[in-house]
Parts: structure tokens; sequence; C-alpha cells
């Protein structure tokens, strides 16, 4: 029980909460905490516990919409999934290593956890690390249903931040999206608001299959608007359904994480000049709703896909792709544009980083290039 | 007492395991680091890496199958110790026929478990059937000891309509959930910290159950290894780290695996209680991995076990082992130091074996094995449709139309496919 607590304490110090604070210092200064946090089974009084902790200022029956930080509404996940199931726990790293053993070794810990039956939420510290554990989540968590005949699932969620955050250069600033989204056998999603990130999380945990989250440190402190029905214990944001923001009638903005509130933006002051952005938050990478997208395209006969992520093999690559392959083509008015963060390793000087990203003015740039205007 | 004397390895019968820190107290010189429990020492000395004279070889019989000494003997019932003779002797037969049928093009792909035999046998017999095995791909004896059958062993290799992997994977990636034997994967030593992850949710459950996990001494080089190791350390997690230490890693001799004293000087290192033992006595074998098996479970702590065994066989049917390793060097393991051999002349002096036994059930396992094989072959290979099912729990709805789509294309064009070699 003690050491329980003890664990907790570290996950409340060490956490989301943390690292979302801004700018993430390098690794080497970063202060040592507990490499390893293992949250187990929680009785009642724990749960309730950590709850207080850390869902401070909301109140436990709310009315009505309230504002809740990405952060919160995540640790409101986490902390209602494993409460309601105690298979669930949580495990991650909290300081960035060199010789990288740590991520292959939590990494293959979570996985084999998962195959005894638990269900392990594996944590990086960012996705960039994930790279030296990527063997354990592509060969082992990705495959190993398909490669057993179904005997082994692996059921593990995997997250973290994703992208770009400010001034963390090169090694801690690439999108993976791509990356997972390529790997059959994954779920890649990557929430944008609140409701994304807790409705996908509780959904990811709840998925039998092994899920890759993406997050976005930047996004950790930002509130939005949760409605009533999203602060319910089992508000589910489903897995492969794409979410119009925002309707429109000239053109299909697509783009996930948080180039979708850039989206919004562009298309707040786009409306000025009299044109309608239909904005769709794709929520989910991997399996990618490109129903909705056709159906978009359909009516707006123009589409610009936007991500942080490089353009080669990218998000936006296999969207246009799969548009021409259906039946939205012959709807397009014009060649679907992609909107990517700039072909080069992330460079660490601030108004360098800031150009290397889709902002806000590229968008609507693009909107006007799109349609000739 | 010598720094030398303290640090060597040594096997400590009473647990001294997690020295908690000392009460910090700024009154004496003595070291307040929180990293380490030692004394200081003025000299200047390197602690010397002992290869000459490593750790001792746990053995409980001789080469010719005689008890050493009395105490040690697991005293197994006949019936046992004929199941073990069997268990690894089937094997052995089992691994000519399917390495034959490879060179014959048979089959695509076969590793042999020659010379490997009693690892296997000696540490599967001291499980409880409900222990959870992860392997590396050279343990086929433990999966056979627990009864998996030859039928299956070949539907795997031969990826037919009988192999419960549905011919997903390459031969002897075996894989059988009711006899809790995790299926197969490639990359090396990723089993590992994976074996620790499950022994975590064991202690967790307070199972009474034990995992084992087997790895080659060129798995022990991967980076998953440590990381499994020091994990398994720090979550006191009941498992047993098996290492087969057989002298090879396809063309890499031991000279040039490590330069420290094998694989079990590694695990004081990480804080596991940690054996030799002589892999080629089957005995020896059973009597280490009982013993760790009990106490991981009571103590809730890993035990390391490196079992010295031989690879006699080429790593693999894609591995030709005489361009790094001399004939001689082979034969001297296969006639000299046979683990099978060894039990052999230990049931002979025992009297509960025999030429004639010897003869007839020769005859007999050959005569199992060809009849597995020849069905094996002539069975069918598994129905087009497994291509999309199991990428994920639930099929998606863009693969259920592919396999719809393909369907139709076969109801079309079937007729230009070999079809009838698979199941509808």
């Amino acid at each position: 029980m003690a050491a329980a607590a003890g664990a907790l304490r570290r996950l409340v110090r060490c956490g989301p909460q943390q690292v979302g604070s801004g700018r993430l210092p390098p690794p080497a200064s970063r202060s040592p905490g507990s490499v390893l946090t293992l949250v187990p089974v929680s009785p009642q009084g724990l749960g309730r516990r950590l709850r207080l902790q850390l869902r401070s200022g909301i109140h436990g029956s709310a009315p009505a919409a309230v504002q809740v930080t990405v952060r919160d509404a995540l640790n409101q996940a986490l902390d209602e999934e494993l409460e309601r199931d105690e298979r669930v726990f949580l495990l991650g790293e909290e300081v960035a290593q060199y010789d990288g053993a740590y991520k292959m070794g939590f990494t293959g810990i979570a996985v084999g956890a998962a195959m005894a039956g638990l269900r392990p939420i594996c944590e990086f510290m960012t996705f960039n690390f994930s790279m030296q554990a990527i063997d354990q989540v592509i060969n082992s968590a990705g495959k190993t249903l398909y490669m057993s005949a179904g005997m082994v699932p692996v059921p593990v969620v995997f997250r973290g931040p994703n992208g770009a955050s400010a001034g963390v250069g090169a090694q801690h600033s690439q999108c993976f999206a791509a990356w997972y989204g390529h790997c059959p056998g994954l779920k890649v999603v990557s929430p944008w608001s609140s409701e994304d990130a807790k409705g996908l999380l509780k959904a990811s945990v709840r998925d039998d299959n092994p899920v890759v989250m993406l997050e976005n440190e930047l996004m950790y402190g930002v509130p939005f608007e949760m409605a009533e029905e999203a602060q319910s214990k089992d508000f589910l944001v489903p897995i492969g359904k794409a979410k119009i923001e925002r309707q429109g009638t000239h053109v299909t903005l697509v783009s996930h994480s948080r180039s979708v509130g850039h989206c919004l933006e562009a298309a707040a002051v786009l409306v000025k000049e009299g044109v309608e952005c239909e904005v769709i938050n794709l929520r989910t990478i991997r399996p990618m709703d490109v129903e909705s997208i056709e159906a978009s395209v359909v009516k707006t006969n123009h589409l610009i896909t936007v991500e942080g992520g490089w353009p080669q093999f990218g998000v936006g690559a296999e969207i246009c792709a799969r548009i021409m392959e259906g039946p939205a083509f012959n709807y397009l008015d014009a060649p679907a544009v992609r909107l990517t963060g700039a072909d080069v390793p992330m460079p660490y000087a601030k108004i360098l980083e800031e150009n290397c990203l889709p902002q806000v003015k590229d968008i609507i740039f693009a909107v006007k290039k799109v349609l000739n205007i | 007492m010598s720094e030398g004397d303290a640090l060597l390895p040594h096997l400590c019968p009473v647990p001294q395991r997690v020295l908690r820190q000392q009460q910090f107290t700024s009154l004496e010189e003595k070291p307040q680091f929180p990293g380490a429990s030692a004394d200081f020492v003025d000299k200047l000395d390197f602690i010397q890496p002992n290869v000459i004279s490593g750790i001792p070889i746990y053995r409980v019989m001789d080469r010719q199958g005689q008890i050493i000494n009395p105490d040690e003997d697991p005293q197994l019932s006949q019936e046992q110790v004929l199941k073990f003779y069997k268990t690894m002797t089937l094997l052995n037969t089992m691994d000519r026929i399917l390495y034959e049928s490879q060179r014959q093009g048979r089959i695509s792909f076969y590793m042999t478990n020659y010379g490997e035999e009693g690892t296997h046998v000696g540490s599967a017999a001291a499980l409880d059937d409900t222990d959870l095995v992860f392997g590396q791909y050279r343990e086929a004896g433990v999966l056979m000891y627990r009864g998996y059958p030859l039928d299956l062993f070949m539907a795997q290799c031969y990826g037919n309509t009988s192999d419960t992997g549905k011919g997903r994977q390459m031969p002897v990636h075996y894989g059988c959930r009711d006899r809790h034997f995790v299926t197969i994967s490639s990359p090396l030593a990723t089993q590992i910290p994976q074996a620790v992850g499950a022994a975590y949710a064991f202690k967790r459950d307070n199972a009474s159950r034990a995992v084992i996990c087997y790895f080659g001494e060129g798995a022990a080089s991967e980076g998953d290894a440590h990381a499994g190791f020091n994990f398994a350390a720090t979550l006191e997690c009941p498992i047993l780290f098996f290492c087969r230490n057989n002298g090879y890693a396809i063309s890499t001799p031991t000279s040039e695996q490590y330069r420290g004293d094998g694989i079990a000087a590694r695990g004081p290192g990480y804080g596991i209680m940690s054996i030799r033992v002589d892999g080629n006595d089957v005995f020896a074998v059973y009597n280490a991995t009982r013993e760790a098996r009990r106490r991981a479970i009571a103590e809730n702590q890993p035990f390391l076990i490196e079992a010295m065994t031989y690879r006699i066989g080429h790593h693999s049917t894609s591995d030709d082992s005489s361009a790094y390793r001399s004939v001689d060097e082979v034969n001297y393991w296969d006639k000299q130091d046979h683990p099978i051999s060894r039990l052999r002349h230990h049931m002979l002096g025992r009297g509960w074996w025999d030429e004639e036994q010897e003869k007839s059930w020769r005859k007999k396992s050959r005569k199992r094995v060809m009849e597995a094989f020849e069905q094996a072959e002539r069975k069918l290979k598994p129905s087009p449709q497994h291509l999309f099912s199991d990428v994920y729990c639930e099929m998606p709805p863009q693969l259920q139309k592919q396999q719809e789509a393909l369907a139709r294309h076969l109801r079309l064009y079937g007729e230009h496919y070999p079809l009838e070699h698979f199941e509808k």
C-alpha cells in the first residue's frame, strides 16, 4: 500500500502535468525522478485520492459545459480507466536515457504484460524515444496477433507527445503519424481537443488491439469547453471516425492534432472574405476515415491537407492517394494540396522552427491558391 | 580479507538481496552515497574479471551417466525418466526428418535442436504445466514435453490447414495457448523484457505461476536482455532466465561473443541469483530449474540459469557450420558428451532400459514421425480467406471488402489458381 501510494505520488509529480508546462528541458538537465512508475490496481480509496489530487477545480457533478485543459482531460481518462478495470496499469519513463535500455525495457514489459492478460498504458516521454523501442511496438505489439493466428492478443496503449514542441531541437520534434500509421496491426489516434484526448484515450484503453496515441505537448495546457456528456465516465470517442469541426462549402481542410486549431483560425479569417472552409479533424490516423473526407470533397470540390509531419510518405500523401482511388476524385475542381512541415530536421532557433511548420498564414495562402482568388 | 574476495561471484544460499540504504549520519567517515552500499578503500586497485576459473558448473551425473553425489539425485521415478528419454529421442528423430525434408525442398526452413535436448526436457519437467514459456527458437523439446503432438509440429512447419498458426509463420515458430507456450517471434531477445512483463502480471495476480524465458548466449548481448534483467530485478518478478550457452551464435563463437565469465556472471551484477549448470545433464538442469522456480515464486525474485551445452547441428538450414568449426569438435560432442547418451547410460545402469527396448523404441518413434510427416505433407494449405483475419481483433471494413473481392475473383477465375491445394 505504501509502495503504491509512493508510486502514485511520483506519477502526480512527473506525469503529463510536468511535461505539458511548456518547454521540455534538454535530457541532461532534467531532474532525476523514478525511471519507472507503475501504478497498480487502484482500490477505491486510491482512485478517489488521485482524482482529487489531479482534477483540481473540477466538480464531481458538473452542470453543463466546463473548461478543461487537454492535460486534465487525459488525467481524467487515465483515472477513470484505472478505476474501471483492475487490469489497467500505467508504466513509462520520466527521464530520458542516452543508452536507450530503459525504453526497450519498459516497452517490452508492456507488451509482455499485455500478452499475459493485463492492459498496460505505456507512456513515452516523447515518441521520438519510441524509436529505440520501435521493434517492440511494431514487430511485437503490432504483428503478434496476426503471427500467432489470434492466440496472443496485445491490448496495450502507447501514448506520449508527438511532433514538434517549442525549441527542443531535431531529435525531439519528429512526427510519427506516418511511421506508425504505415503498419497493419496497429491503430493510431491523434487527438486535438480535450474531448478528443479524453474520449480517444478511454476508447484506446478499452480497445483490444495495440493503439498508438499521438498527443501534442503544446496542446497539454490548452483549455477547451467540454460538453456535459463528455464528462461522463463512459464517454468514448470512436476510433476510426473523423469529426467535422466546422461546416463549410468552398474548401475542405483535413488535419490532425495541433494543426486543426490552425485550420480553424485560418477559417475564421477567411470567412471575412466570403470563403467558407470545412475543417475536418481526423482524430484517427489508422484506420483513417476516408469516407468523411470523400463526402466533404464531394460537397466542396477542393482539398487541402495540413500536418506538422514531413511531406514525403506523410499523412497528406496517403489522403491524396486515397481520394484519387475513390469516387471523390471526380468531384475535385483542382489538384489536392498538401501543407506539411518543411523537409528538414527541425531547427532549434525559434524563428526557424516557426517557419518549418504550417502556420495560419500558410493555410490562408493555400486556400486562396486552390480557389484561385 | 582483500577486496578481490568480496567481489568474486559466489552462490549465496541465504538471500542477501536488496541491501537497503544505511541511516544517513554525517558524524562518521562512512560513505553516504545512495548508489552503493560499500566501504571506502585507499588503495588503487581494479577488479579483475575472473575468466580462468569462472563460476563452477553444477552437475549430477558424470559423462557415463553415473550419479556423482547421491544427495543430488532427484530420485525421479522410472516412468518420469523414461518420459525424459523418449521426449529427447523423439525430438531428435523429428529433427532429422524435418531437416531432411527442408533439404529436399518440402519445407522452406528448419532449425534442429541437436545436443540441447537436455536443456529443454530437464527444464520443462521442473515447471508446472501452467507456467508461461517464452522461447527463442531452439526450445521445441519444451513444447514436446508438454504434449504438443507431432502432427502439430509438422503442421506448423508445413503451414498446412491443421496449423493453429494458420500458416502465417516460418517453420519452427511454434505457439500453443493451451500449453502456455508463447508463439515464437523472430527478432532476437525481444521476448526477454516481454517475459518480465508477464511475470509482473503473475505477481500482481498472486498466481503462483512462474515465467521461464529461454535465450541463447548471443541473444544475451542484445540491449533488450540488459533491460529485461534489470527490470526483473527491480520489479521483483517471479521469472526464470534460462540461457542456453551452446558455444555459437550462428558463426560467432563464445570467444568473440563476450570477454567476461559467460552469462551467469552477469546475474549478480543485476542483483539476480544465478547458477551455471551442465546443460547436457538432464538431472542437473531439472534440479536447478525446480529449485529456482520454487524460490522465484516464494520470494518474488528472478533467477538466472546458464546451461552450458553445445550446438551440434548447424544454426539452421541456411547455415553450413563446417565453414567456421571443425568436424572433430562437433564429433566430440556428438559421441562423448551428449544428453541423450548420458541419460541412456544412466538408465542402462539402473536396469531401466536395454538394447531391445532401444531398438524397438527407435523403430516405433521413427514410424510415428514418418506417419505424421506423410500426413502433414498431404494435408491442404489454409484457406486464402485467412489472409485477412487477425490483423486486428475485429476485421476492419477495408479488409472485409478485400476479402470479399478475393472471394468474387476466385469464383470467376478460380480455375487459373492451384485452389485444389488450399482449404475452401
